[in-house]
């Protein structure tokens, strides 16, 4: 039987993923398809991004026991793996620098990405300025309005930030701003795609860069125990974080994989971005995988309080894990995640990226269900001080006039 | 066995070669404005002189197309304009113009959230006679060609100026119909002129094809002088959106008889340059 580490097989996982994109931007897939297989496991490639990962990044992150966390549940044991502590706040730095390095080698100086809360932009920005290229980001109008402060940041960082006025103009219509833009200039310019979707090989490619998340916990949980962890908890958007996280757990088939998706304001409202959980079958930017879309086809608005979440699609590779039934995907609502924001600001104090909060939301729950000696490993996947402009208009009962009320935990 | 309904391209495409001229296909997207304008305004476009008439059936993220058809698509979609609509239209023009070659350009998840089966075959009902489906790869086209072949729609195919000959000759090989060569990199929408990759590329597929492919040059193209540029270097035909699509967009007042005099005075003086090669 194939091992599912070996996927994807011939572009696809199972019958996922693939390649729907305008012929233009063939040529491009496949020169960067080449040109990764070819570079990805030279000595030097692989020395100089670890020397970036560690010197500059600050891997490896730790994974850390969050025992007042545990002790509050009360069941199994939550560890945290800290991608907050990464450079720029979130995981996405470890794609950012990998991609960049890449496109270097490929002796491309453009590079163009999307970004919907920010934080892909901001890595983007800074791998760009730190390995000596040039970055333009696309961003969602309404994004850039919801998330200044990381739109600000891409600036400072010496990257053009777009603004996307068109369709949702959310995450979403930024991806297809940018795929306009490599179509019109595919032989300079390489797109830095910041989760494990889009057209083969991006997925994977993505996922690569993102394993060394994964890797890291295998290796760091030794100093734990010797048994492998119960649980992977992980938030799910594009699914980048998560991917990265059950990447090099795949085969081990007594870990159970979790991804959390943003229940929103509650599936029945349908505002939410729940895909892999409501979605259906589909082809968007360039893969075949899960959307939110109306009976016609048109893709659906989507609705998250944390915007890295709010996304109509998904990783094609997710959906196989799905298929297959490796991995369950459960929700977080809107509510949830507040919860588990201050609950985690409280009692470790941690302030987590409300993406990551959906993720702590689920552990918690599950935790309760768990015996004392198991462990669930949560990917802490961004630090939340990007979101407090959000908690503040969102948190009336935790915070009234600006104060924070007398919320405890004890 | 090609269907006679497929046929229609092909007749079309040799009835020009009879009368040395070439092809002209006019794009609009269905049900824009609105379903009743829609139908006058593909009237118009075949009084004026449209070869093969094009009917873009709007997607909610067309990552193929520039900020003209984008805003149709957009304002198409926010009016209720569904599939189903456009294949109604489909089906009324289909009665007044027995012989029209219809096609379809829609982007995959269309066929794909109804299924490609169901959809192809509702399309065919209603009298199309192919497709042209911006994201679809040869790759990944197992189905799509399937169903084409099954129902004898013509499948039309992409070549962009950066295309390697292998897969040129791969998708002269499988494209019925024409073969779209999108002349620039970039989306659709008009340019003021072409760069010498353009017609470099028309030249190289030209070269690659047989008699049998026919070639139509699309993306950009929006005056006579385009029409000839195209033509002389090899063209069979070429596709005009864009310019139509503003021509609409700027439609505000209710003077529909003025949009639809302009748009036929416009596409004539296309049709024009394109008996002129």
């Amino acid at each position: 039987m194939t091992k599912l580490k070996e996927y994807p097989i011939d572009g696809k996982y199972g019958k996922f993923g693939g390649k729907y994109i305008p012929e233009t931007l063939i040529p491009a897939i496949n020169e960067l398809e080449v040109a990764y297989e070819k570079i990805k496991n030279t000595l030097n490639f692989k020395k100089e991004l670890n020397y970036y990962l560690h010197n500059y990044a600050g891997r490896p992150t730790p994974l850390y026991f969050a025992k007042n966390l545990t002790d509050y549940v009360g069941g199994a044991k939550i560890l945290l793996k800290r991608e907050d502590l990464l450079h720029g706040g979130a995981h996405k730095t470890n794609n950012c620098l990998g991609q960049c390095l890449l496109a270097k080698k490929m002796g491309k100086k453009r590079i163009i990405a999307e970004t919907g809360a920010g934080q892909h932009g901001v890595g983007t920005a800074m791998a760009a300025a730190v390995l000596g290229l040039k970055a333009e980001i696309y961003m969602g109008s309404i994004d850039i309005e919801r998330q200044k402060l990381n739109s600000f940041r891409m600036e400072l960082l010496g990257a053009k930030v777009h603004s996307v006025n068109s369709g949702t103009k959310t995450l979403k219509d930024a991806i297809n701003e940018a795929l306009r833009d490599w179509i019109t200039n595919v032989k300079s310019t390489y797109y830095l795609i910041g989760s494990v979707v889009g057209p083969h090989p991006y997925p994977m490619i993505v996922r690569d860069f993102q394993s060394v998340i994964g890797k890291e916990i295998k290796s760091q949980l030794k100093k734990f125990t010797t048994r492998l962890p119960a649980a992977l908890v992980c938030c799910v958007g594009g699914g980048s974080n998560a991917m990265g996280t059950f990447y090099p757990f795949l085969d081990d088939n007594d870990v159970s994989l979790y991804g959390v998706e943003a229940g929103g304001l509650g599936i029945r409202t349908g505002k939410h971005s729940a895909t892999l959980s409501v979605g259906s079958e589909g082809i968007l930017h360039g893969m075949r995988t899960y959307l939110l879309q109306d009976k016609y086809g048109q893709i659906n608005d989507t609705h998250s309080i944390s915007a890295g979440l709010d996304y109509p699609g998904v990783g094609p590779q997710h959906v196989q894990l799905k298929d297959i039934g490796r991995a369950k995907y459960v929700t977080c609502d809107d509510n949830e995640a507040l919860d588990a924001f201050f609950k985690l600001t409280r009692l470790e104090g941690i302030i987590p990226a409300l993406e990551s909060c959906h993720a702590v939301s689920y552990a918690m729950k599950l935790a309760k269900k768990m015996r004392k000696e198991q462990n669930i490993i949560v990917t802490l996947s961004g630090r939340g001080d990007k979101d407090i402009d959000q908690v503040i208009k969102f948190s009336k009962k935790y915070i009234s006039g600006g104060k924070v009320g007398d919320f405890s935990t004890k | 066995m090609i269907s006679r309904q497929s046929n229609r391209i092909e007749k079309k495409f040799n009835e020009l070669k009879l009368k040395k001229q070439k092809g002209l296909i006019c794009y609009v997207m269905g049900g824009y404005p609105n379903p009743t304008s829609s139908k006058k305004i593909i009237t118009s476009l075949i009084e004026g002189g449209a070869d093969i008439i094009e009917i873009g059936i709007p997607f909610s993220d067309p990552i193929a197309d520039g900020p003209i058809i984008q805003e149709a698509s957009f304002r198409a979609l926010q009016n209720g304009i569904t599939p189903d609509i456009c294949l109604n239209l489909i089906r009324k023009i289909r009665k007044t113009y027995p012989l029209l070659p219809i096609l379809i350009m829609t982007y995959s998840n269309i066929l794909q959230k109804r299924g490609f089966k169901d959809f192809m075959e509702s399309a065919k009902d209603a009298g199309t006679d192919g497709f042209i489906i911006p994201d679809m790869t040869i790759e990944e086209s197992k189905d799509y060609l399937y169903y084409s072949k099954k129902l004898g729609l013509a499948s039309v195919f992409l070549v962009a100026p950066n295309t390697s000959d292998f897969r040129i000759k791969k998708t002269l090989e499988v494209s019925t119909g024409f073969v779209y060569l999108v002349s620039v990199f970039g989306t659709t929408g008009m340019r003021n002129s072409f760069n010498n990759y353009t017609l470099t590329a028309i030249k190289k597929i030209k070269k690659l094809s047989s008699n049998n492919n026919n070639i139509s040059v699309g993306f950009g193209i929006s005056t006579p002088n385009h029409v000839k540029l195209m033509s002389n270097i090899g063209a069979d035909a070429v596709i005009v959106g864009s310019a139509i699509i503003q021509m609409v967009n700027r439609y505000k007042d209710n003077n529909i008889d003025n949009l639809q005099n302009r748009l036929k005075n416009y596409v004539t003086s296309l049709k024009v340059a394109c008996s002129e090669t």
